[in-house]
């Protein structure tokens, strides 16, 4: 039985201590990790946890986080509770094996601490990691700080391990501006925790010795549209279930989740679209706007970036006459991703606003209140001017001559 | 002389899901692409001989490897000495053998790859390499006479 671990009503912890105290509350059976900047004290912090007797689950030391997720695999196929975490060149040699695990689908739970890829080497934070797992297969959820990294957290196994969904999660937090940053956090109580995630029940276990299976069949044409259309739909049907589990969490905590989060929305005519810490900046801008020139702003963030909300985001976003969408990835030669999700979105809706896309904050550039505001002044003004008048492309917060790509035909 | 048909099933190379329409929809098959390898309770199983199991229609066993093979081991009883060499060596569990008797090749599972020939100890080896098409009868009327010492 595990030492008890003393918690005080409100803690001080940065968006990595508020993780792994998620994983030890959560009483994982197996975490199999390669550390990694920026979240290496999650890790870290996790091994002290077994060392210290505060959980009884096994930690695996593994050579490199390709191992590290094949032995979350193995071990979560065996019929235990598995998570890990990892961030940028950890995530991608991972990529590989997250396929394996969203195809198979094992309920592992990722904790991702988002950092750029290389290169050049950059260790702060930016979304190229989260980016690449996009199309993995796996549910995404995206915390903007150490309070929601914790409580996401916590959520994040009650998803992936409810029989419905039986899908791995990622659950991202933003390199050091979230994971290293302590802010106040207001824990559960470890019995609390424990019973809101539940028991955990497997599923097709290969220490079943009464019923063996095989795990990681091969499928050619025959076969294998058939096995990824059904995990695909897996993940599109776990959007009410997403619902249910933050609605539980709200009448445990009182804290509030939403698959896409609104923020000054109700009358909003120009906004902003984000992701990770970057929502608190639009949203103290926002309400600065508000208060000084009467622009009328708001903030969308998507909590859930997969399954993507599209319904929400059309909700959301129809009645604003321009926005704009942050992509804190490199797009590599196209729009931003995340732009061109959400203005497929709101092509399917009557309104149609205007929609551009900022390219911002790589390798953890600064994105700060005053450039947040200048955004929405510029969406305010293509609003005004019942068109784009800036390329729909640009880059915010670089150095050098002005970068920007294509122009509206709307104007 | 071996039974040919030894341990075959009906079903051995048949397990597709089918639903009389055709191979079934994504709707119907299992999560995860996970197989399950039998019918019903298997605590038991591992004291049961493989043609006692309820080998499920994804279980390898019930799939047919036979046409990979080019040259098939062809087993002599009158020669063989019951050692399990080949039982031992073989990598695809394709010599059958009860209560330490020598029964046969599983022409099912066997790819013909000649390590129970290579390392039968008789003389003359009890398990020789034929092709595929030549007839049991045939192989045995062929049986090489056993070598004298000095032709070493």
């Amino acid at each position: 039985m595990a030492e008890k671990y003393d918690l005080n009503e409100r803690e001080v912890w940065d968006g990595n201590f508020a993780a792994s105290q998620a994983l030890r509350q959560a009483q994982v059976d197996v975490v199999a990790a390669y550390p990694i900047t920026p979240s290496t004290p999650i890790v870290e912090n996790y091994g002290s946890y077994v060392a210290n007797g505060y959980v009884d689950g096994e930690f695996v030391m593994v050579e490199s986080e390709h191992a590290a997720m094949s032995g979350c695999i193995g071990a979560s196929a065996a019929g235990g509770r598995v998570a890990t975490a990892t961030s940028s060149q950890g995530f991608a040699l991972m990529a590989e094996v997250l396929y394996q695990a969203s195809g198979m689908r094992l309920p592992i739970v990722l904790n991702v601490v988002n950092r750029a890829l290389a290169s050049p080497l950059n260790v702060s934070g930016d979304h190229a990691d989260m980016y690449l797992g996009r199309d993995s297969g796996w549910i995404q959820m995206d915390a903007f700080n150490a309070q929601e990294a914790y409580d996401l957290t916590l959520c994040a196994f009650k998803i992936a391990e409810n029989h419905s969904v039986r899908l791995p999660v990622m659950m991202h937090q933003d390199g050091f501006t979230t994971s290293h940053t302590a802010q106040n956090v207001y824990p559960l109580a470890d019995k609390a925790a424990s019973e809101f995630i539940g028991e955990f029940k497997p599923v097709d276990d290969m220490l079943d010795f009464s019923r063996p299976v095989t795990y990681g069949a091969q499928t050619e044409s025959d076969w294998h549209f058939e096995h990824k259309a059904k995990q695909h739909k897996a993940i599109m049907d776990s959007r009410p279930i997403i619902d249910d589990v933050y609605a539980e969490f709200e009448k445990l905590t009182g804290r509030k989740y939403n698959r896409v989060e609104s923020y000054l929305m109700e009358d909003a005519d120009v906004a902003i679209v984000a992701l990770g810490t970057t929502v608190e900046t639009a949203r103290v801008a926002a309400q600065q706007l508000r208060d000084e020139e009467g622009i009328k702003a708001g903030v969308v963030a998507i909590r859930c970036f997969r399954p993507f909300p599209f319904d929400q985001v059309r909700e959301a976003l129809e009645n604003v006459k321009c926005l704009s969408v942050l992509d804190r990835s490199s797009p590599g030669g196209a729009m931003g991703a995340f732009y061109n999700e959400v203005s497929a979105a709101l092509y399917t809706t009557a309104s149609r606003p205007l929609v551009t896309n900022f390219i911002y904050g790589l390798g953890g550039r600064d994105f700060s209140i005053d450039e947040a505001k200048r955004i929405f002044k510029e969406q305010q003004a293509h609003a005004d001017a019942g068109h784009i008048t800036t390329d729909i492309q640009q880059f915010s917060g670089l150095r050098g001559p002005h970068l920007g790509f294509f122009q509206t035909k709307r104007g | 002389m071996q039974d040919l048909n030894l341990l075959a099933q009906d079903n051995r190379g048949q397990s597709q899901l089918e639903n009389g329409s055709g191979l079934v929809g994504w709707d119907e098959i299992t999560q995860g692409s996970i197989l399950t390898s039998f019918e019903g309770d298997a605590t038991e199983i591992v004291n049961q001989k493989s043609e006692e199991r309820m080998y499920s229609n994804y279980n390898s066993y019930t799939a047919s490897v036979a046409s990979w093979r080019v040259e098939k081991p062809v087993f002599n009883i009158d020669v063989c000495i019951d050692c399990q060499n080949c039982w031992v060596w073989c990598p695809d569990t394709s010599i059958l053998s009860r209560d330490k008797q020598m029964l046969g090749i599983d022409y099912d599972h066997c790819k013909g790859c000649a390590v129970c020939a290579e390392v039968c100890p008789t003389n003359p080896k009890s398990l020789i390499m034929f092709s595929e098409q030549t007839a049991l009868d045939e192989a045995l009327a062929s049986w090489p006479e056993k070598k004298k010492k000095e032709e070493k």
